[in-house]
Order: structure tokens, then sequence, then C-alpha cells
């Protein structure tokens, strides 16, 4: 079998004295759609930060394709084919929503000229449906708009593994909808994806695997129905009141 | 339309090349400051227009290029030379510290490339075996009389400014500019989104080092005479920022109008209130940034102001 597109080695970080990520390893495989779960402070972000050269790991490493990526800077990572959105979004606010997108078309996308960086921005837009808003300032974007420009952006910068962090905080369910369906093609192009996600609802219906992080450390890692019916997991992060109702709809499911 | 700009650059250009034709030695040492300044303008624009990275360098590079063309053309070499030597000296000093200080961000960076100033400065005043310290450097004077050697400075600057106004246009729609504005617009997506940040930062650095030290290389054999105190100036350092603000930061054509109206405000206002000099281009700072924060440009369009 050839190597996982993505393979994690005891990655840490400390803070000072804070352990924020302990020792996490996991793989992922192409074309996996994997949720990142875990309470607030839990690390997921950090970890992602680590992953795409945000933050430089204390110990551990990151193996990107076979190849030792650890110290990588976020602008390697990019070129290389890790893509992530920001929790916190993180447009060009003064410049057009196009050429928010034409960016990651024309520095990691590796397009040849601006001609087709901006007819490849022009396609992520029209998926993203900000087709109409191209010409507009990306500051004067709603938050909703706002995600889905981030998401194109990333699109753009022809990424094999995208690490979606909170794409969906702050969106009403008419919104969040919209955004799955978003998720979901991208994915059927064959991108991997993490995503890091506080809805239970959007990480099941994704996820095929879920790796669930709890002061840093990863405490459960496998198939949605076993790491929700983790006793850990449940303890930790879901509440007994949630696995209490997941044991209802399986059974009315089942019966 | 699109080209009206561009036109009426061509124009400026040519008035002020048809200068010594027309006008007295006074009017053409306006017209060599007119250029002077403009390419001084232009050059500070790549790091503090386009990267938005609030840099006070532009005297030391203006003065570590008179410095170095000064004793290149004492030391034999050929005056055309010398200033190149000026500026290439300038353009390897701004690549290496700019790694360092760039780093910095905001206040940070502000601060360490004023250092940079005071830095060369000290260093000028005490390495007398070298410059001559605090009482300044002769440099050879040129050959001919004042009408032709006001010819060949108001033309040495032209051409800088013209060499500065072209590698402007063509950083303007490269991939460089480009990514110098994500950087100016948000550094760590820049950086995300696969702009190799360090990189861009001291190319843009560099840029604006170039032309400086080809003009203050140039400066040191027009006047003839340098010292610390004329070379390193903190209120060049801060003048050349304002005209930039003053006519558009990261647009091609700010830089030419803020300092073209800066200088011919200077030389018709305020040289009448010799006293009150200073007060005043306080008073143009505090006005520009309540009222005009995108520039003169801004108000004939509204694009690209950020």
């Amino acid at each position: 079998m050839s190597a996982p597109l993505l393979q994690i080695d005891g990655l840490s970080k400390n803070f000072g004295g804070v352990q924020a990520v302990r020792n996490v390893s996991f793989k992922l495989d192409e074309g996996e759609i994997v949720g990142l779960i875990g309470p607030n402070g839990a690390g997921k972000t950090t970890l992602i930060n680590l992953v795409t050269g945000v933050l430089q790991a204390s110990g551990g490493t990151v193996r990107y394709r076979g190849e030792d990526v650890t110290g990588q800077r976020p602008f390697q990572a990019a070129r290389r084919g890790l893509a992530r959105t920001f929790q916190i979004v993180q447009p060009f606010p003064g410049m057009s929503v196009l050429e928010n997108v034409v960016a990651g078309a024309l520095f990691a996308g590796a397009a040849g000229s601006r001609a087709e960086a901006e007819a490849a921005a022009m396609a992520h837009l029209e998926f993203a449906g900000l087709a109409e808003q191209a010409r507009r300032p990306a500051e004067s974007l709603t938050l909703p708009s706002r995600k889905r420009l981030e998401l194109a952006k990333s699109l753009a910068m022809k990424p094999r593994v995208l690490l979606l962090d909170e794409v969906n905080a702050g969106l009403n369910t008419a919104e969040i909808d919209h955004a799955l369906g978003l998720i979901r093609s991208i994915a059927a192009r064959g991108i991997t994806i993490i995503i890091v996600e506080h809805l239970m609802k959007v990480v099941l219906s994704l996820s095929q695997r879920i790796l669930v992080l709890h002061h840093g450390e990863l405490i459960s890692a496998g198939r949605a129905e076993e790491v929700v019916n983790d006793p850990a997991v449940v303890e930790a992060y879901l509440g007994s009141k949630f696995a209490e109702r997941q044991k209802k709809m399986a059974a009315a499911a089942s019966s | 339309m699109k080209h009206l700009p561009y036109v009426l650059f061509a124009l400026w250009f040519a008035a002020l090349a048809a200068v010594p034709f027309l006008a007295s030695n006074y009017i053409v040492k306006i017209a060599t400051f007119l250029a002077m300044y403009g390419a001084l303008a232009l050059s500070w624009n790549f790091i503090g227009g386009y990267t938005g990275y609030p840099s006070f360098s532009t005297a030391a590079f203006f003065g570590l290029g008179a410095y170095s063309g000064a004793l290149l053309q004492n030391a034999g070499v050929w005056v055309g030379f010398a200033w190149l030597g000026g500026a290439v000296v300038v353009t390897v000093f701004a690549a290496l510290l700019g790694f360092a200080i760039l780093r910095m961000k905001g206040h940070y960076f502000a601060i360490a490339s004023i250092a940079l100033v005071e830095m060369l400065m000290l260093t000028a005043s005490l390495w007398s075996g070298l410059t001559g310290g605090g009482e300044g450097l002769n440099v050879k004077i040129m050959p001919g009389g004042p009408d032709y050697i006001g010819r060949v400075f108001l033309y040495t600057m032209l051409g800088i400014m013209l060499a500065a106004f072209i590698a402007t246009v063509l950083v303007d729609r490269s991939r460089l500019g480009f990514g110098l504005r994500c950087i100016q617009q948000n550094e760590d997506a820049a950086d995300m989104v696969g702009v190799d940040v360090r990189r861009y930062k001291t190319a843009a650095f560099a840029l604006s080092a170039v032309f400086c030290g080809a003009v203050g290389a140039a400066y040191a054999s027009w006047v003839a005479y340098i010292s610390p105190s004329d070379s390193f100036s903190i209120l060049l350092t801060l003048k050349v920022p304002v005209m930039v603000l003053l006519g558009g930061p990261g647009t091609v054509f700010g830089p030419i109008i803020g300092s073209a109206a800066f200088v011919l405000m200077e030389e018709t206002i305020w040289a009448r209130f010799l006293d009150y000099h200073q007060a005043i281009l306080g008073l143009v700072i505090v006005l520009l940034i309540f009222f005009l924060p995108g520039g003169l440009l801004k108000l004939f369009s509204g694009r690209r102001a950020s």
C-alpha cells in the first residue's frame, strides 16, 4: 500500500508551560473526510496551525506524501497543496472578491498568468455562489458570504488536503445546509478534508472518521458510531444527554 | 481614458525636461528638486505604499548613497559609475538589513527603520578617517559652467525618476506587486495563500532603496559637499512618506502628484514663512490623516485607495 497522504507522528506544541497539543499521531488517506472535534481549548486550531506551518512544533513530525514537512512555512504548505480556512475569516478586505480568489490561484494554485488565474477564480466563485459579488470589495460581504469566499479562495489553491476550521460557526441552519452541500461537492472532487466542527450534526453527516482531542491529547479516533459511543468522548465532550439521544435514535432506526 | 494618466505623466516629464530652455537657473533647480523628490517618493511607495510597511529609512538610503558615491568618485571612479556604485551599495545594505528588521511590524518596524538612519549618521560622524566626520566631505566639482551643470543634474534626476516610474509600472502589473498588496492587506492571509512574504518584503525594501541610493550619490556630486546631518536628515525621512500619503499610497501616479504638490507648496508658500516651516509640515500631516487617508488621487477616482 502507498504511503498515507498525511501522516502525523507524536506532534506536540508547548506554549510556555502549557501543552496545547500532546503527542498526537494520526494518518489521513487520499479522499477521506475526517472530523476533528473536542471541547473549546482542546487544541484543534493549534493542531491545524502545526500542520500548515503557522506554528512550529515543539516535537514530532508531519509527513506529507512521504516527505517530512515538519518545519515548513505557511506559504510552502499552501504551495504543496495543504490549504486551510480560518475560524476567523481572513480576507484581503480592500481587494475585490475576485482578487481575493485570484491570489490563491496565482500564488499557490500555479496559475501561469493573471488571465488564467482570473478564469479559474471566476469558476470557483460560481461554485461558491459568489459570482455576482465578484467585483465588490471583500469587506462588503456578509459573514456567510465571507465564509464562502474563504472556501473559494482555498479551492483556487488547488489543494489536495483542505483543513476547514469551523467554516459553519456563526451561520444559521439554512446557511449551514448550503455550506454542507459545498463541502460534499468539494469532497466529490477527490479533495481530502479535515473538518473542525462543533455541530455534531455536521460532523456525523460528513465524516467517515472522527478524531477527538481533549486537553491536547487524542482521546479517541475511529468511525463515527464508535467514537460517539466511546465513554471517554461522552465524558469529555458530548455529555451523557447526547449519548442517550444517540442511542434512542439508533434504536428507532433499527426497529 | 485609461491612458490619460500616462499622457499627463509624459507631459509633466517633458515640461521638466524643457525647463533649461525656457527659464532661469533658479527654476532649473526647482525642476531638479521635483525630479529628485519624485524619485524618492516613488521609491518609498514600494515599501510604504504597496507593502504597507511604514519605513523611515529614506534618509538612510539617501545618505549612504551620497557617501558611497562621493567616496567612489574621490577614489577616482568615473562619476556615472560612482552613482551606480552608490545605488548598488545601498541596495545590498537594504536587502541584508531588511531581512532582519522586516520581521517587525507596525510601530516596531517604523522605529527600527529610523534607527537605521541614526546608526548610519553616527557612523558617518565618528569614522572621520573615511568620511571626514562632522566636518563633512568635499566631492570633486564637475567641470563646466553653472548652466551646463544645472542641466546635467536635472537630466540625471529625471532619468532616475523615470527609471523608478518604469519600475513602479512593472511592479504594479506583476505578481510581485499583487503579492505586496496582499501583504499590505493581510500579511498572515498572504502567507497562507502562498506568498513568500519574507522574500517579497525584502524585495520591496530593496526596491525602495536602489533609486534612493542613486539619488543620494547624484546629489552628493551636485552639491559637491556632504555632511552627516545634511545627508541623514530626519526631515527628509519624514517628508518623503508625507508626499506619498498626500498623492496616494500604493498607486502608480500618487507619488508623482504628491511630491510635485509638496515641493511646489514648499517653494511658493512655505518659503515665505521660514519660521513656521516645520509647523506647517506637521499641520499637513494631521490634515492628511483626518481628511485624505487615500491621498489626492482618491479625490479623482475612488479606485484602489486603501
